[in-house]
C-alpha cells in the first residue's frame, strides 16, 4: 500500500526510535536495578548500576545457605524464601487444577445446554466478580474460622482455606472458556450424540480435545493470578512457614528490619520463573485477559 | 448397577456430613452458618437426584463456590454493617453471659495456710484454718492435674513440707489447681503460703439483672449498646453484638473525626482511579499508536520490552519501588541528589507520597492499556489516515479527529472496569505505603494515601480499632459503587448470553 509521506517523516521515524528508547530505559531502570542490588555486598551499601565488588551473599541466602563473609561473619538466611515460593506454586497448582475442572464443566452446560435462567447467572457473574474480596474480609474471615472448628484442614491458617476461597474469583475463567466453546461449531457433538454418546461422553472425548489451547491459558491464568493474590492469603495465613510469597515478601522492608539487598535476591528468584512463564505465553494471556477484565 | 450403587452411596455419605456439620453449627447457635451450609446442601441434593436439572449439574459446583465465597461473603457483611460487632462487641449475648458468671474473686475472709509434701503419685496439700484443717489425696500437677478433693484432716502428712523455692517451681501449675471442698466450696492459690476460697463474681437474676458479689452493684443489660450498664453508667466488658440500625453509617456522616478522614479519602479514591485511568490510557495509546506505525522497526524488540512492567508480579514490582523511593537508602533519590541535589521525603510527604503512588501505578499499569489499544488500533480501516494525510493533517490531527473518536466506544467498558480496579486497588497502597501518611485528627486509622478499600481493612484489622460494624458499613457504600460502575459497564457493552 503506497502511503502518502510527508516530508519529514525520516525525522519522525527517528525521533520516535529516541523516545522509545529512552523510555525504555526509565522503566526498565527498577528491574535492572534490582538485579543489580542482588548482586551487591551488604544491605545499605550504594553504588552504580553495575556492582563495583559483586558478591553472592544475597543470593546464598535467598536459596537458603548461611553464608560467611571474608571476617568469618555467618549470616543466617532471614527468610524461608524457597519455602515460600513452594507453599505459593502448591496453593497455585491445585487451585489452578480445580478452577479448570469447574469452570471448565459449567463453561459446557453454558455454551452448549439450555436451561432457566441462564442469562441471569451469566450476567450476574460478571457484576459480582467486580467485587474485590478485601471488602468481605471480615465475613470470610468468620465463614473460615467457623469451617474451621469442623473441619480442621479448612481452617484458617491452612492452605486449604486459601484454595478454596480462590474459587471464588471463577467467573472470568467460566467466560472465556465460554466464548472459545462457542467459536467451535457443535454439529460434531450433535452427531456423537445421534449415534448414542452421552451429553458427558460429547463433551468429554469430542469437545475437550478440540479446547486444549484454551485449557492451557485459563491454566495459566488461573495460577498467576493465585500467585499474585495478596488480600486473602494475608488474612487468612499466619505461621511463617505457612506464608505464600506474596504475603511474606513483605516482611524484608519493614522500617526496623531493612533487609533490601536480600529483599532483592529473593525478588529476582522468585519473579522470574513467573515473568519468563508470562512473556512466553504473552500471546494467548493477552487475548484472554482482555477479554475478559482486568489483571489482578 | 455397582455404579449407580457407588453413587447414590457416595451422595449419602456427602449428605450425611454435610448434616453432621449443619447441627453442629446450629447446636453452637450460628444460625447463619447452619442456614448457608443448609441451603447449599438442599440445593446438592436436589441438582443430583433431579432429572430436570441435569444442566444445572454442570455448573452447580461453581456457582455454590461463588455463592459460598462472593455473594455469601457480601450479605454478610452488608449485615455486619448494620451491628456494633466489634472487638469490645465480639461475642453473642449468651456467651458474655457464659464469660461473665464463670469469672470469679478470692474472698479475703476464709483463708488456709498451706504446705505441700511429696508423695508417691503427686503432691498431698495439707491446708490449714481457723477452724479446720484439710488435706487432698496425692495430686498429679506433672500430668497437669487441675482439679482435687480436699477432705478435713486430723494431724499433718508426715515427712518434711516442701521449701519455699520448691513451691515457686510449682507456680505455674499452683495457679490452675482449684481444690473443692466436700460441702463443694472451691478453694485456689491466693498466695505462695496460702489458699482461699473463690466465689463466683456474678450471679444472674430471674429478672435479667447482674449482682457484683464482691461490690454489690447491680447491672442492668442494654441490648441497644450491648453492654451490662451499671447505675452510674459503668460498662462491664466483653460486650455483646447487636443490631444498631443505621448508626454505623449516621458516624460516617455526622461524626467529625470519622466523617473528615472518609471523606478525604473518598476524594483521593476517585482522584487516583481517574489519574490512573488517564494517565495509563495516554501513554499505552501513544505507544501502541507508535508500535502499529510502518515505518518502526524492531517492533518485536519494543513490544516485548514493553510489556515487561506487566509480566513481573505486582507484589514483586510495588516492593521494589517501596525500597527504591526511600528516602535515605533508596537509589531513586541517590540518582536525584546526584542530579538536582534534592532529596524527597517520599512517604512522609502526603503530595509526594500521593505521586509517587500515581508513577508506581502508571508504570505497573500503561502496558495492559498499550495491548487493549493495540487490538483495537487493528480494526480501523487505513484509507482513514490515507485520506486525512492528502488533506495535510498532521499526528496529533489524526490522534484526536480518527483514532480517538473511533476507538472510545468499544473501550469505554474497559476504562469502566480499569477504574472499577483501581478504585479497589488496595494491593499497591498496602504493599507501597501502608495509607502513611496518617491524617491527624482521625479516631480511626486513617491515612492520606488510603483508598477507602484499605481504610476499610484498616478499620477491621489493625490492631487499635477492629471496628468490623463500621468497616462493614463502608464496604457497603463501596459496594454499591462498584455495583452501580459494573451494571453501566454491562449495559455499555452490550454483552449477549
Amino acid at each position: 500500500m503506497a502511503m502518502v509521506q510527508p516530508r519529514s517523516t525520516r525525522y519522525r521515524v527517528l525521533a520516535s526510535h529516541l523516545g522509545m528508547l529512552a523510555f525504555i530505559a526509565i522503566i526498565l531502570f527498577p528491574l535492572l536495578m534490582v538485579i543489580s542490588i542482588s548482586f551487591r555486598s551488604g544491605n545499605f551499601a550504594s553504588g552504580s548500576l553495575l556492582p563495583e565488588n559483586p558478591s553472592l551473599e544475597h543470593w546464598y541466602l535467598a536459596l537458603g545457605i548461611p553464608y560467611t563473609d571474608e571476617a568469618g561473619v555467618t549470616t543466617q538466611p532471614p527468610f524461608p524464601v524457597l519455602l515460600w515460593l513452594w507453599n505459593s506454586i502448591k496453593v497455585a497448582v491445585v487451585s489452578s487444577v480445580l478452577i479448570l475442572a469447574l469452570s471448565t464443566t459449567s463453561a459446557y452446560a453454558f455454551a452448549r445446554m439450555r436451561f432457566a435462567g441462564k442469562g441471569f447467572v451469566l450476567k450476574s457473574m460478571l457484576i459480582f466478580q467486580m467485587f474485590p474480596p478485601v471488602l468481605s474480609l471480615v465475613a470470610l474471615y468468620a465463614l473460615f474460622d467457623q469451617i474451621g472448628n469442623h473441619v480442621s484442614w479448612l481452617g484458617l491458617n491452612t492452605h486449604g482455606a486459601v484454595i478454596v476461597a480462590s474459587l471464588g474469583g471463577m467467573a472470568l475463567h467460566i467466560w472465556t472458556i465460554k466464548g472459545y466453546f462457542d467459536s467451535i461449531d457443535r454439529s460434531l457433538e450433535e452427531a456423537a450424540i445421534v449415534d448414542g454418546a452421552t451429553t458427558w461422553q460429547a463433551f468429554r472425548y469430542i469437545l475437550l480435545p478440540l479446547s486444549v489451547p484454551i485449557l492451557v491459558v485459563v491454566f495459566i491464568l488461573a495460577f498467576i493470578m493465585t500467585i499474585m493474590e495478596y488480600p486473602m492469603a494475608s488474612v487468612l495465613l499466619v505461621d511463617t512457614d505457612k506464608l505464600t510469597l506474596a504475603v511474606g515478601a513483605q516482611q524484608y522492608l519493614y522500617e526496623q528490619n531493612y533487609l533490601w539487598g536480600d529483599f532483592a535476591a529473593a525478588a529476582v528468584l522468585s519473579g522470574l520463573p513467573i515473568s519468563v512463564i508470562f512473556l512466553y505465553c504473552q500471546k494467548w494471556i493477552v487475548g484472554g485477559l482482555t477479554a475478559g477484565g482486568v489483571k489482578g | 448397577m455397582i455404579r449407580v450403587f457407588l453413587k447414590w452411596g457416595a451422595l449419602a455419605a456427602l449428605v450425611a456430613a454435610a448434616l453432621y456439620l449443619i447441627l453442629a453449627l446450629y447446636v453452637q447457635r450460628e444460625f447463619v452458618f447452619a442456614m448457608l451450609f443448609l441451603v447449599l446442601t438442599a440445593s446438592a441434593v436436589a441438582v443430583f437426584v433431579s432429572k430436570r436439572l441435569y444442566a444445572h449439574r454442570y455448573i452447580f459446583p461453581a456457582i455454590a463456590g461463588m455463592g459460598l465465597f462472593v455473594i455469601f461473603p457480601l450479605m454478610y457483611t452488608v449485615g455486619i454493617g448494620f451491628t456494633n460487632y466489634s472487638a469490645s462487641n465480639l461475642l453473642s449475648f449468651e456467651q458474655v453471659n457464659e464469660n461473665l458468671l464463670s469469672r470469679t474473686y478470692q474472698s479475703e475472709d476464709v483463708r488456709y495456710d498451706f504446705k505441700a509434701f511429696e508423695s508417691e503419685g503427686g503432691y498431698v496439700f495439707y491446708l490449714e484454718g481457723e477452724h479446720q484443717a484439710l488435706v487432698t489425696p496425692p495430686v498429679d500437677l506433672a500430668d497437669g492435674e487441675t482439679r482435687a478433693p480436699v477432705f478435713p484432716a486430723d494431724a499433718m502428712p508426715e515427712g518434711e513440707p516442701l521449701a519455699i523455692r520448691d513451691i515457686i517451681q510449682l507456680r505455674q501449675s499452683l495457679s490452675e489447681l482449684k481444690l473443692v471442698t466436700d460441702d463443694n466450696r472451691e478453694l485456689s492459690q491466693a498466695s505462695l503460703r496460702s489458699f482461699a476460697a473463690i466465689h463466683p463474681q456474678f450471679t444472674r437474676h430471674d429478672n435479667g439483672t447482674l449482682t457484683n458479689n464482691q461490690t454489690g452493684e447491680t447491672y442492668f443489660p442494654n441490648h441497644d449498646t450491648g453492654f451490662y450498664v451499671n447505675a452510674d453508667g459503668q460498662k462491664l466488658v466483653p460486650g455483646w453484638t447487636v443490631n444498631i440500625g443505621w448508626d454505623n453509617y449516621v458516624k460516617v456522616v455526622a461524626d467529625p473525626s470519622i466523617s473528615g478522614p472518609f471523606l478525604q479519602i473518598f476524594v483521593w479514591t476517585l482522584s487516583f482511579a481517574l489519574a490512573t485511568v488517564l494517565f495509563t490510557l495516554a501513554l499505552g495509546l501513544v505507544l501502541a499508536n507508535l508500535l502499529q506505525w510502518d515505518q518502526i522497526r524492531g517492533k518485536g524488540f519494543y513490544r516485548t520490552m514493553l510489556i515487561l512492567p506487566y509480566a513481573v508480579p505486582a507484589f514483586i514490582s510495588i516492593l521494589v519501588f517501596k525500597g527504591l523511593f526511600n528516602q535515605n537508602f533508596g537509589e531513586i533519590n541517590l540518582v536525584l541528589e546526584g542530579l538536582f541535589g534534592v532529596r524527597p521525603d517520599w512517604f512522609s510527604d502526603p503530595a509526594l507520597a500521593r505521586t509517587m503512588i500515581l508513577i508506581v501505578n502508571t508504570w505497573l499499569g500503561y502496558p495492559y492499556m498499550m495491548l487493549l489499544c493495540m487490538g483495537l488500533l487493528q480494526a480501523i480501516p487505513r484509507d482513514l489516515y490515507e485520506a486525512s494525510a492528502m488533506d495535510g493533517a498532521g499526528p496529533i490531527n489524526n490522534l484526536f479527529n480518527i483514532t480517538l473518536p473511533l476507538i472510545i466506544k468499544p473501550l469505554m467498558p474497559l476504562l469502566i472496569a480499569s477504574f472499577a480496579f483501581n478504585f479497589n486497588n488496595f494491593v499497591l497502597i498496602a504493599l507501597l505505603t501502608g495509607g502513611a501518611p496518617d491524617i491527624l485528627g482521625a479516631s480511626t486509622p486513617a491515612g492520606t494515601t488510603d483508598l477507602l478499600v484499605s481504610y476499610t481493612y484498616r478499620i477491621a484489622f489493625q490492631d487499635s480499632g477492629q471496628n468490623f460494624g463500621l468497616a462493614a458499613a463502608i464496604a457497603t457504600a463501596i459496594f454499591i459503587v462498584v455495583g452501580a460502575l459494573s451494571l453501566i459497564n454491562l449495559k455499555l457493552s452490550k454483552i449477549k448470553v
